[in-house]
C-alpha cells in the first residue's frame, strides 16, 4: 500500500469518524429529552417532525441564530479558545476505537480504525487527559465566579477520577498483553463468554470503569463542574450561541467515546458473541452494527443514570474516587496479576 | 514528511516557550507551559518512542500542568505590571549559563558523526512492551530504587501536610 492511499483511507475514515460521531450527538439530543419526558411522565418535543425527531436540527438552528456574546471583563483568546479544546480533544480520544473488523474494498485491506498505535488506549486515555484544559480555560476566562468555581471542581474531579479509570484497564492490558485496541478486540473473538468482562474475570475492572467514566464524561450524578443549583451553569455560565453548543457536543461526544472504550476493552468491542455461519461483507456490516448497539445500551444507561439520581456532595465525590474506587482498582490489579501467574485466566 | 513535522514542533515548542518566560498573564504562562509539553511529546514521537510521548501527555500535561494551573487560579495574582527585565547578577549568570549550554549542546552535534554513537530507532524501540522489558531487566535495581524514592517522597509530604491538619 502506497504512502498516498494509505492518507487517503486515513482521511476518509475521519470523515467517516466525525460524520458518525455528530449523527450519535443529534440522535442522542434528541434521546435524552424524549427518554427524560418518558421517565417523568412527560411529553417531551414532539412537534418538530415524526416523534419530535427534528428537534435537534431545529435547536441547532437556534444555537446558530443567538447572539454571540463576550462577557466585556473576559480573557478573550483563551475565552474562545476553550470550546474548541473540548470538541477537539473529545473527538481525538474516539480515532482509536476499532469500530468494524478489518474489511476488503477495492482490494485494499482496510482497518476500521483511524489511528491503529501500538499504545493506542494510551493514547485515549492522553486526549481524555487534556480535556481538563478546556473546562479550566473556560471557567477562568470567563471572569465570572460560579464559571471559575466550576472550572476548578472539573479539574479536581477529572484528576481524581482519570487515577481510576487508568487503574481499571490494567487488568484487561494483563490478560490481552497488549494495548493495542485492535489487537484486544480480536483477542475476544468467538462466544459472548470470551469477552474480558467474562472470561478474564474483569467484572469489578469494568464497574469501576464505568463509574470513573461517568465522572470523567461530566455527567450526573457527577456534575458537579455544571451543577445548576450552585454554580448557575458552572464553568459554561458566559457562553452562548455556537461556542455553547460546542462544549454541549463535546459533551455529548465523549459520553460516546467512553461508551465506546467500554465495548472495546470489556464486550468485545465489534465481536457478535456468537459464531455465525457466513463471512465477509454481511458479517462485517453486522460486526459494525453490534458494536454500534452495545455503544447504545450505554448510551441509554448514560441517559436513563440522569434522569434518575440525584448529584453528590463535593466531599462525597472526593470520597468516591480515593477511598472506595482507588483502593478498589489497586485490588482488582493484584487479584487479575494473581490469577494471571497461576493460570487461572 | 518528518522534516515539516519537525519544523512545525520546534516553532511551537519555541513559540510557546517564549510565551512562558514572556508573557505577562500567569495563566497563559501556565497555559503556554503545557502546550510546549505536548509539543515535546512530539519530538518524542519522532524519535519513535512512543511509550514516553503517551506518559508526557498524560502525566506532565493532564495532570501535573493542571494542578499547578489550579493553583495559579486559586491565587489569583495579578498582572505583573511590567515584564520582567534582565539585570543585575540574574541577568548576568542567566547569559553565562545560557551561553554554556549553546556551546555544550553545539560541540555534542560537532562529536557526533553519523552511526556513531547512537543505533538507530528501530520499530520496535519506545513500544510499551520493549520499554517494559527493559525497566525490568537491565534497570531493574533502579528502578526498584526510584519507585522507593517515590514512596519515601509520599509519606514525607503527607508527614508534611498532616502537622498543619
Amino acid at each position: 500500500m502506497t504512502d498516498f492511499t494509505l492518507i487517503l483511507i486515513t482521511l476518509v475514515e475521519i470523515v467517516v469518524m466525525v460524520t458518525a460521531l455528530m449523527l450519535g450527538v443529534v440522535i442522542m439530543t434528541w434521546v435524552e429529552r424524549r427518554l427524560s419526558a418518558v421517565i417523568q411522565f412527560r411529553l417531551g418535543p414532539n412537534r418538530v417532525g415524526p416523534f419530535g425527531l427534528f428537534q435537534p436540527f431545529a435547536d441547532g438552528i437556534k444555537f446558530l441564530t443567538k447572539e454571540d456574546i463576550f462577557p466585556s471583563e473576559s480573557y478573550k483568546p483563551i475565552f474562545l479558545l476553550a470550546p474548541g479544546l473540548a470538541l477537539v480533544t473529545a473527538l481525538f480520544a474516539f480515532s482509536v476505537i476499532p469500530f468494524g473488523p478489518t474489511i476488503e474494498l477495492f482490494g485494499q485491506q482496510i482497518d476500521l480504525v483511524v489511528l491503529d498505535m501500538n499504545g493506542g488506549l494510551l493514547f485515549g486515555l492522553a486526549a481524555t487527559a487534556l480535556g481538563v484544559y478546556a473546562l479550566v480555560c473556560a471557567g477562568w476566562a470567563s471572569r465570572n465566579k460560579y464559571s471559575l468555581m466550576g472550572g476548578l471542581r472539573s479539574s479536581a474531579q477529572m484528576i481524581s477520577y482519570e487515577l481510576a479509570l487508568g487503574l481499571s484497564v490494567i487488568g484487561v492490558f494483563m490478560i490481552s498483553g497488549t494495548l493495542r485496541p485492535t489487537l484486544i478486540v480480536q483477542q475476544q473473538a468467538g462466544w459472548f463468554w470470551e469477552w474480558n468482562v467474562f472470561s478474564g474475570g474483569q467484572v469489578l475492572g469494568f464497574m469501576i470503569f464505568v463509574i470513573a467514566g461517568f465522572a470523567e464524561t461530566n455527567r450526573l450524578p457527577f456534575d458537579l463542574p455544571e451543577a445548576e443549583s450552585e454554580l448557575v451553569a458552572g464553568y459554561h455560565t458566559e457562553y452562548s450561541s455556537m461556542k455553547f453548543s460546542m462544549f454541549f457536543m463535546a459533551e455529548y461526544v465523549s459520553m460516546i467515546t467512553i461508551s465506546a472504550l467500554v465495548t472495546t476493552l470489556f464486550l468485545g468491542g465489534y465481536n457478535l458473541g456468537f459464531p455465525v455461519p457466513f463471512e465477509g461483507w454481511p458479517l462485517w456490516i453486522l460486526q459494525v452494527a453490534a458494536f454500534v448497539a452495545k455503544v447504545g445500551c450505554f448510551l441509554f444507561l448514560f441517559v436513563w443514570v440522569r434522569w434518575t439520581l440525584p448529584r453528590f456532595r463535593y466531599d462525597q465525590l472526593m470520597d468516591i474516587g480515593w477511598k472506595r474506587l482507588f483502593p478498589l482498582a489497586l485490588f482488582n490489579i493484584i487479584l487479575t496479576g494473581l490469577l494471571v501467574a497461576f493460570d487461572v485466566i | 514528511m518528518e522534516l515539516v513535522a519537525f519544523v512545525i514542533l520546534t516553532t511551537m515548542a519555541l513559540v510557546s516557550g517564549l510565551v512562558v518566560i514572556r508573557h505577562r498573564n500567569k495563566v497563559v504562562a501556565a497555559l503556554a507551559l503545557a502546550g510546549n509539553l505536548v509539543s515535546i511529546a512530539g519530538f518524542y514521537l519522532l524519535i519513535n518512542a512512543q511509550f514516553l510521548a503517551l506518559l508526557q501527555i498524560i502525566v506532565y500535561a493532564g495532570a501535573i500542568m493542571v494542578l499547578i494551573l489550579f493553583v495559579i487560579m486559586l491565587l489569583n495574582l495579578p498582572d505583573e505590571s511590567r515584564r520582567p527585565g534582565v539585570g543585575g547578577i540574574q541577568g548576568v549568570l542567566g547569559v553565562l549559563l545560557a551561553v554554556a549550554f549553546v556551546v555544550i549542546l553545539g560541540m555534542a552535534l560537532y562529536n557526533a558523526t553519523e552511526g556513531s554513537s547512537f543505533p538507530a530507532a528501530t520499530g520496535e524501540f519506545g513500544t510499551v512492551e520493549s520499554v517494559g522489558v527493559t525497566l525490568f531487566t537491565n534497570f531493574f535495581y533502579a528502578f526498584e530504587a526510584i519507585s522507593l524514592l517515590l514512596v519515601v517522597a509520599m509519606i514525607g509530604a503527607v508527614l508534611l501536610a498532616k502537622r498543619r491538619l
